[in-house]
């Protein structure tokens, strides 16, 4: 069946079986393999995008529930506060095999713009949901401070 | 080392026609990777410089998150003195000879040895490059070749300046020295370098890096398997009518070797529900189908009879028992371990494509050289007909690296099945990953311990009941020596600690639950044992652990005297006092000495770890962040596997899905950690794995500290813990 989704501000028409979930749509359909499949259960966060502008786990959410709103996936992440992000995920050296990390940074790009000035509490607690087998938490939670910062300045 | 340099570019990609400079190890006269007519003179190298002056480094080795691309780039980079920003970096093909871990012996990751095996290599490849260009500019410039000198990607001789690009033409013509000179440590500029970033930093903050699961190609079909639910069970049949009710399935076969059932789909997702549509029958016959009880049990009562290999042959735990019988204090503890999966966040998959000389590979390949003649021997194919595309591994802690490619070999059946004409990628739903077995083995270990009225070791009894990795494998040869497979034991066998009478016995368990390496391999559990008992002998002879520890290593011997530093540090930046109520571990793995210092409260049974301190002894520190990042990961992925995660079984069914029932260390979970690198011009040593085992125990000898209880059974939730 075919679907008209926006991603990335662009409009895409794509042919998939309803209840096919974003997360391979925007992976197998469209090649927008920035966004990860961790678990399919919604529980770890690798494949989180933007669903009008909050952060949602793309990998519980049947494309046809998708057609009316603006996604946003890592590779379309260019705003100020996502610009801010990635240079903070890159100065603090976050990454290790990286596979969360579209996810982690999504999540935080969704953090900063609710919340321009989180306490490491609220970063904590927000950012729970989004797994990492690498274990690199202390650094997200620098990144995040450290954009912050830098947007606050 | 055999420099050899060559103008023929072998690496696709390279520009047609443009010259290059290429810097890499001499085959002499033995194949290289591919099947074209070049391939004998052709040459795989470490370093590609372009003319427009960019430099490339060849990564022999996988990238799974350890940082060894930003490391091999650093080695490179330092001595041919590059612009560290305008260094690219490559994946290197599959080859045994040219690209081989040079611990190994042949192409593969593992065992924390990509920055020690390497780092001499690939320092003399740059020092070859920048040899040569600057021969090359010297000759162009018609100057003397020590008046030249080169910074940050720039060559200059007096007034004359150009970038590396702009001799490489002439450079290619030369010939390289055998033995280039390298630096001296005083004149590092990046090695040990503070400020240097990741190189994979960008692609995985803009999701622009490419990992194997991201492989698209033209006309690609993707499969799932459905596997036996028992470790063991074969295919007896299958029906897939219910499958053909799932929008864009397209075929369902058995595997040729009957370990299960594979449906294929037009994209990942109909994949995975034809998988789940599929009904199978099963032979169980030969399965393992005990539960998880019965299964502890077995190597517990594995323990109590004569162990099957004595690891010392002088002192055996015959010899040792009126030792610790006479003693005046007997120490006794029984420990478990369970059985843990790997659990990268990218689930194994692998994809294969045909091409007109065979098949190409698209995989975090972890071994290439087991992949290869792995895929190429289901296929009917040579392996130099195999071709492997290395790409962004999302984690692997030891699963990628399997003696028998299992993903890789499925990967490998399911395109042999599809008919091989068009491209098949294999994906592991989270599921399949939880479920698919490999796991850290299960193990159970008895020590006994006698100490005299001062509080001194007489005696020591340990045995080992545990599924031997390497038997069966073609590792075994390598890695078993009369009969006792080392990593079964490493860290009790290989204690740095001065033990009297040390007796080690070991016995192999033996079921269809398929073991592997897990980050640290034996370790994982030897450390855990060996350093409760430490602590266990030092309250019971009311020692400091640290001095316990302090006293039993000779600063006469190198590693034993790089562990005391290792301790010192660790007691200096913890600020460690007598009567600590905090937990101390340390221990040596993979050449490298980490020491560990937990600060945990317990409030009655809720645990929260407050703050790790580490200090870690790994020669040259090349990349010192990167060394503190993998402090910071192991102790994180260790502290997950302590706490709360098993593998269980169920009449042989594994009882574990997906992470909601192995449940993996959240953000808020991981304590501050404390790293202190201890300086060192040795030879670098392992870092990926070492911060791992001491953590563990650091924390349970922390709980000890607090409440008096000894956790010996993991995971620590089985004692009543929680953690908050």
């Amino acid at each position: 069946m075919q679907y008209q989704l926006k991603i990335n501000g662009e409009s895409r028409t794509v042919d998939v079986e309803p209840g096919t979930p974003l997360l391979w749509v925007l992976r197998d359909e469209l090649e927008l393999t920035g966004t990860k499949f961790g678990c399919g259960v919604a529980y770890c966060g690798a494949c989180t995008v933007h669903v009008d502008g909050y952060p949602t786990r793309s990998c519980q959410t049947f494309v046809e529930d998708a057609v009316d709103s603006e996604i946003t996936t890592i590779e379309g992440a260019t705003d100020k506060v996502a610009k801010a992000v990635q240079a903070a995920w890159q100065e603090k050296d976050v990454v290790q095999c990286g596979w969360c990390q579209s996810g982690q940074i999504m999540s935080a790009i969704g953090l900063l713009t609710e919340n321009p000035n989180p306490t490491d509490e609220e970063i904590k607690d927000y950012m729970y949901g989004n797994a990492c087998r690498c274990v690199t938490y202390v650094r997200i939670n620098e990144a995040i401070k450290l954009a912050s910062e830098k947007l606050e300045a | 080392m055999n420099i050899s340099v060559s103008r023929r570019g072998f690496l696709k990609g390279s520009a047609a026609g443009a010259t290059a400079l290429f810097v890499g190890v001499n085959a002499k006269g033995v194949l290289a990777a591919g099947s074209s007519a070049a391939a004998n003179t052709d040459l795989n190298p470490f370093v590609k410089i372009d003319a427009d002056g960019v430099v490339t480094v060849i990564i022999k080795h996988f990238e799974m998150g350890q940082g060894t691309t930003t490391g091999l780039t650093t080695l490179v980079a330092e001595e041919i003195d590059a612009n560290w920003d305008s260094v690219k970096t490559d994946f290197a093909p599959a080859d045994d000879v040219r690209y081989k871990n040079l611990f190994f012996g042949a192409q593969g990751t593992g065992g924390s040895t990509s920055i020690a095996n390497s780092f001499m290599q690939y320092r003399e490849a740059g020092a070859a490059a920048r040899d040569l260009l600057v021969r090359a500019a010297a000759q162009s410039w018609g100057v003397d070749a020590s008046t030249i000198s080169v910074e940050n990607g720039v060559i200059s001789s007096g007034g004359n300046s150009g970038h590396f690009g702009e001799f490489v033409a002439i450079a290619a013509t030369l010939d390289a020295v055998e033995k280039p000179t390298i630096k001296t440590p005083d004149q590092f500029k990046l090695i040990g370098n503070e400020k240097l970033h990741r190189k994979d930093n960008h692609g995985k903050t803009t999701g622009t890096a490419i990992f194997a699961m991201d492989v698209n190609l033209p006309g690609m079909i993707y499969a799932a398997i459905m596997h036996s639910p028992k470790f063991g069970g074969t295919v007896v049949s299958f029906d897939d009518s219910a499958a053909k009710d799932v929008g864009g399935f397209i075929a369902a076969q058995v595997l040729p070797n009957k370990a299960g059932v594979v449906a294929f789909g037009k994209n990942t997702w109909s994949a995975f529900q034809a998988r789940d549509a599929l009904s199978v029958e099963w032979d169980f016959s030969v399965a393992e189908t005990r539960s998880t009880d019965a299964l502890i049990a077995a190597h517990q009562a594995l323990l109590d009879e004569k162990p099957e290999f004595e690891i010392g042959h002088e002192i055996t735990t015959e010899n040792v028992a009126p030792l610790i019988e006479g003693a005046s204090k007997t120490i006794e503890a029984d420990f478990t371990f369970p059985y843990l999966a790997h659990a990268s966040m990218e689930s194994l998959n692998c994809t294969i494509e045909p091409t007109d000389f065979g098949v190409r590979v698209h995989d975090g390949c972890q071994f290439p050289t087991i992949t290869r003649p792995t895929v190429a021997a289901i296929l009917g194919l040579k392996p130099e007909q195999v071709e492997i595309k290395t790409l962004y591994a999302g984690g692997s802690f030891g699963r990628r690296a399997n003696p028998t490619a299992d993903y890789n070999a499925e990967a490998a059946m399911a395109f042999a099945v599809s008919g091989k004409k068009v491209p098949v990628k294999l994906v592991w739903s989270r599921e399949d990953d939880m479920k698919g077995g490999y796991y850290r083995a299960m193990s159970a270990h008895r020590a006994k311990i006698g100490l005299d009225a001062d509080g001194k070791i007489v005696g020591w009894d340990h045995r080992l009941a545990i599924k031997s990795i390497m038997k069966g494998t073609s590792f075994e040869g390598m890695m078993v020596r009369d009969g006792v497979d080392a990593t079964s034991v490493e860290g009790v066998s290989e204690s740095l600690y001065a033990i009297p009478n040390q007796a080690i016995g070991l016995t192999d368990f033996h079921n269809p639950v398929p073991v592997l390496w897990w980050r640290s391999v034996g370790h994982t559990h030897t450390a855990y044992a060996m350093e409760t008992l430490m602590d266990m002998v030092a309250a019971e002879s009311g020692q400091d652990p640290i001095e316990l520890r302090l006293s039993m290593l000779d600063a006469a011997q190198p590693n034993q005297a790089r562990m005391i530093e290792a301790i010192k540090h660790v007691r200096e930046i913890s600020g460690w006092k007598e009567g600590d109520k905090r937990g101390f571990a340390c221990h040596f793995s993979f050449n490298t000495c980490v020491a560990v210092v937990a600060d945990v409260s317990v409030d009655d049974t809720s645990v929260h770890i407050n703050k790790l301190f580490m200090a870690v002894e790994c020669g040259v520190a090349v990349n010192p962040d990167v060394i503190r990042a993998q402090m910071e990961g192991g102790a994180g992925y260790g502290l997950t596997a302590i706490l709360r995660n098993q593998i269980t079984l169920t009449d042989g069914e594994v009882d574990q899905y997906n992470f909601p029932d192995y449940e993996l260390l959240r953000n808020p979970e991981m304590p501050e950690v404390e790293v202190a690198i201890v300086p060192s011009n040795g030879a670098p040593t392992g870092v990926g794995e070492p911060g791992l085992p001491p953590t563990g125990p650091a924390v349970a000898n922390a709980i000890f500290a607090q409440t008096g209880t000894r956790i010996l059974d993991l995971p620590m939730t089985k004692a009543g813990f929680d953690f908050v």
